[in-house]
This record gives C-alpha cells, sequence and structure tokens, in this order.
C-alpha cells in the first residue's frame, strides 16, 4: 500500500488514465478549433466535442444541444445564477438558496443582493438538509430561481431534489442545482427531477480540472441566460471563448465511465464508508457523525472527533490525505460555516475530519485509515485537558474560559 | 503548510505531557484559550523553597503549532526561577519553532499560559503568607 493514501476525493479525484488516453490525441494531432468550419481539423474538433456532450447529456438523462461547456463548476453556478437574474429583471428580483451552499453559489447571490435583488437563505435541518414545505413557503411571485445543491461537498448531504425540482415546475420557477458532487456519484435525471440549470465539474468525477458544463434546459420551459462573458458568440451565445477541446473529450469520458460505473460504484462506496464508520465508532468514544446517516454521498464520511482539534489531528495521520472542517486548515481561520449552519457547535466544528472515498479507495486502505486515526485521537486526547475535564465530569459548557491571542 | 522539524519533534515527542496537583500550594496552574477558539493550553508548574520551577507539565487542545509551543514552554520554564520564567517572550517561541505568521497566535498562548500559571503560584503563595497572621 503506497503512502499517503488520497481520503479527499470531494476536493479532486485523480484523473483516470482511461480519460487520459482519450485527451492526448486532442493535445497531439487534432489540435483544430472547434468553430473552424472550413477544413477538416475544425470538423475533427467539433465532431469530438459533439461525442463529449451526448456523453455528458446521457449521464444526467438531458439533450446534447443543452450542454454549456465552462471551465468548471464555479463558472456554471455564477452563469446559471446571474445568468437568470439579470435575464428575468423584469419578472422578479428574488432568489432562493440554503446557507450550505458552496461559496460559488453563495458568493453569486451575494453580489446579486449589493445589486439590489433580494436572497432568502433556507433553514436546514441538524443534517443539513432544507424541507420541501420551506421551499414551499419561501416562493414568492417575483422568484426567478431556486438554487440548491444536489449533495453537500462537506457533509455529504443531499437534498431531496426531485421533489424540490416538481414544487418549482408546479409553481413556474426555475430550479437550479449545483451538482458538482452528485454528478456520477448519485442518480441525476434532470427531466424526472424538474432541474432547468446543472452545474457540473470534470475534476471531481475523474476527469480534467479547468472544465466544466452548465446543462440548461430547451424545452418545458426553454430557458434563457444572460451571458457573463462576451465574445465569438459560442455555445449559442451563453459562454463565448474558443472550446477547451482536450478538457471536453476528458469530460465526456469521465461522464461515459461515471454512467457505466454509478451502480457498481455506489454499492461499493457506502459499504466502504458504513466500515470505515463502523471501525471509528468501535474504537473510539465520544465521536460524531456530521451530516445525514443515510441521505449522504456514498464516498463521504464528514466525523467530529471530540476533545481533539482537526489540524493537530491531521498531523498526526499525515499519511492520510484528509480535510478538516476547524479554522486553522481555513484561509478565513473560522471553523466550517456548513457545520455552523447544521447546528454543529464551534467547539465540534474544531475536531471534524472530512474522509472522502472514491473510485481507487480499497478495503485495505480504510482499514489502515481507521487504525491510524483511532491511535492519533486516542494519543491526542492523553494530551487534551477538555478530555481529562470530560472525564473528570466537567460540563465543558459551563467552563468559563479565556480566549486569548488573535481570537 | 509545511511544519518545521522543531515542530514536528514537539508534536511527535512532546516533552512533559501530564498533570500536577492543582490543589498543592507550590503549583501553579494556567489554562487558557477556548474550545470553540480551536485551541486551549493548560500548563502546570511546581515550585520548590528556593523559588526555582522544578517541574512543568502540559496538555493540549490545539494545533501542532500549539502542541509544540506549550512543550517547548515547559521545557523552558524549568529550573528557572518565577522571575526568570516570567521573562520568556511569545516571540523566542516563535523564533526557536520558526513559526508561520498565522500561527503566531499559539505563541501568544504560550506566553499566558506561563504567565497564568506563574500568577495562580503567586496567589497561592500570598494567601499562604496572609493565613497565619489571620490566626494570629
Amino acid at each position: 500500500m503506497s503512502k499517503p493514501i488520497y481520503f479527499d476525493y470531494q476536493a479532486t479525484t485523480p484523473l483516470d488514465e482511461r480519460v487520459l488516453d482519450a485527451m492526448l490525441p486532442y493535445f497531439r494531432e487534432k489540435f483544430g478549433n472547434a468553430a473552424s468550419r472550413n477544413h477538416e481539423f475544425g470538423w475533427e474538433a467539433e465532431k469530438a466535442v459533439d461525442v463529449a456532450r451526448g456523453q455528458i447529456a446521457a449521464l444526467i438523462g438531458a439533450d446534447g444541444k443543452e450542454i454549456v461547456f465552462t471551465s468548471g463548476a464555479t463558472e456554471s453556478n455564477n452563469l446559471a445564477i446571474k445568468g437568470v437574474a439579470e435575464m428575468y429583471r423584469e419578472k422578479g428580483r428574488h432568489l432562493i438558496t440554503a446557507p450550505t451552499e458552496h461559496k460559488a453559489v453563495l458568493d453569486p447571490m451575494k453580489r446579486l443582493e449589493q445589486e439590489g435583488c433580494t436572497v432568502t437563505y433556507l433553514p436546514v435541518d441538524k443534517s443539513g438538509q432544507v424541507s420541501v414545505a420551506d421551499v414551499a413557503k419561501a416562493l414568492r411571485p417575483d422568484t426567478v430561481l431556486v438554487s440548491l445543491m444536489a449533495a453537500n461537498n462537506e457533509i455529504g448531504t443531499l437534498h431531496p431534489i426531485e421533489a424540490i425540482g416538481k414544487l418549482c415546475k408546479e409553481r413556474g420557477v426555475l430550479f437550479h442545482t449545483d451538482a458538482t458532487q452528485g454528478v456520477g456519484k448519485i442518480p441525476v435525471d434532470v427531466d424526472r427531477m424538474g432541474i432547468d440549470l446543472l452545474s457540473l465539474s470534470g475534476h471531481k468525477i475523474y476527469g480534467p480540472k479547468g472544465i466544466g458544463a452548465l446543462y440548461v434546459r430547451r424545452r418545458n420551459p426553454r430557458v434563457r441566460l444572460s451571458p457573463q462573458m462576451d465574445g465569438g458568440g459560442h455555445e449559442r451565445g451563453m459562454r463565448s471563448g474558443t472550446l477547451n477541446v482536450p478538457g471536453i473529450v476528458g469530460l465526456g469520458k469521465a461522464c461515459e465511465l461515471a454512467g457505466a460505473e454509478l451502480a457498481s460504484e455506489s454499492v461499493r462506496l457506502t459499504a466502504l464508508r458504513e466500515r470505515l464508520w463502523s471501525k471509528l465508532k468501535e474504537g473510539l468514544d465520544e465521536i460524531h457523525l456530521n451530516g445525514h446517516p443515510t441521505e449522504r454521498l456514498p464516498g463521504n464520511l464528514n466525523v467530529s472527533f471530540a476533545y481533539v482539534e482537526g489540524e493537530g489531528l491531521m498531523m498526526g495521520i499525515a499519511d492520510l490525505a484528509v480535510s478538516s472542517g476547524s479554522a486553522c486548515t481555513s484561509a478565513s481561520l473560522e471553523p466550517s460555516y456548513v457545520l455552523k449552519a447544521i447546528g454543529v457547535g464551534d467547539d465540534l466544528a474544531h475536531t471534524s475530519i472530512r474522509f472522502g472515498l472514491g473510485r481507487f479507495t480499497t478495503e485495505e486502505q480504510v482499514d489502515y485509515a481507521a487504525q491510524r486515526t483511532i491511535a492519533a485521537v486516542r494519543r491526542l486526547r492523553e494530551m487534551s485537558p477538555l478530555y481529562e475535564m470530560a472525564k473528570e465530569g466537567i460540563d465543558l459548557s459551563h467552563v468559563k474560559w479565556s480566549p486569548t491571542a488573535g481570537h | 503548510m509545511a511544519y518545521s522539524d522543531k515542530v514536528l519533534d514537539h508534536y511527535n515527542h512532546p516533552r512533559n505531557i501530564g498533570s500536577l496537583d492543582k490543589e498543592a500550594a507550590d503549583v501553579g496552574t494556567g489554562v487558557v484559550g477556548a474550545p470553540e477558539c480551536g485551541d486551549v493550553m493548560r500548563l502546570q508548574i511546581k515550585v520548590n523553597d528556593k523559588g526555582v520551577i522544578e517541574d512543568a507539565k502540559f496538555k493540549t487542545f490545539g494545533c501542532g503549532s500549539a502542541i509544540a509551543s506549550s512543550s517547548l514552554a515547559t521545557e523552558w520554564v524549568k529550573g528557572r526561577t518565577v522571575e526568570q520564567a516570567l521573562q520568556i517572550r511569545n516571540v523566542d517561541i516563535v523564533q526557536e519553532l520558526a513559526l508561520p505568521p498565522v500561527k503566531v497566535h499559539c505563541s501568544v498562548l504560550a506566553e499566558d499560559a506561563i504567565r497564568a500559571a506563574l500568577a495562580d503560584y503567586q496567589k497561592k503563595q500570598q494567601a499562604h503568607a496572609a493565613e497565619p497572621q489571620k490566626a494570629g
């Protein structure tokens, strides 16, 4: 077993060799511009792009013509949210989302608020889910868009997308879902789920970085977007810029593979995730699962190890590449806003570790991770004044602390 | 972020982990930080009748730099007098452990922990000195 072991599949995924093989010719001899309509090089590139559109569309139950290529999910989210808000300004200026969304949704929303739009942030329960009833309550005559993620990147929680999509259809409101973490991992069907706009990214599904797509519904209803990038009018005018042909070919291949392996992979990864969770529970007391026990991404396990700070723990399991909701690991020095939104106190947010499992995770790796983590948590608890106090029966929430030093 | 060798050494081989009797008159205990902030340090010193710190123990909830800072603090206070221990500055810890700017607060916390432990010891000594007079 080679080390370090990668357990951060929600951050990014390694490029699948089969994807790389599909891409390579488009870096070499097949270098044409897909917009060159008058020679073989251009036709070859255009053909490859069309194949990729079909592969991507097939994974989400869409039509190839409904795929708009972007640089990634951040751009897709920006295009969907700002593009709809601008295009439907006359209809209304109200949008709905949730506080647990990715920053690539929240920050465009914030910008729209600065520009005079109103945004409703739906409450989430302690697993991180919104309720359909709350969406219904938040809808107004001037609501132009509901944007809710398919699966959360930190805690893996799945929203009831199908029910929300149906509701939006009934009420004639556009529904966008950031499915960056969900596509290829859980079944997604834009028609069945009433999705009008869907963001996806290559590098979360064993494809290349720097390529993503936005699904834009063409029928029932036909969604219009105000472009955020002006230029040569590529992608039906919604996103100008020469197409990244090798990236697109890679994204297409990645979608094809993800679709073919989705059913078996989700079963395999769910079993591995449950194996890791039960081993950790057997080995340690006072650990808490963050997110939903069952309605979650197969490859996501987010755990708070009480009394052990996340970054300190990561140092003790340095041969496992994981991530943490601890303040110390974030650029902002604030603990995870997602954990905060689902009611995890700052004290437990600081102790959280996200284990991301994926296509190349093995049972042997999971067993090693469990054993390493248990040993490190035990060692650090022996060093933790909080663990000692808790064992003495002191209620830590009633201790008068003296925060100092830059906090 | 890469850790310095010294931080790694203290993290992997922390010096002086443990507890002293916090009720004892010759022990001073300092607890600083808060769980919500992601770090809590408890530093304890035991002072002999010559005013020299003969033992020190710590327990820390925090990142590797916080653990290393408190481990180093216990090493440095041992063998010093109370007055000498008060001279330890966080910048010395930053320098010794090569802490990056984002981890400077760990060293501040360690300095605070030393001061809190010394203050607790001095408070106990004063109370102890006052007692017989009251009794008389």
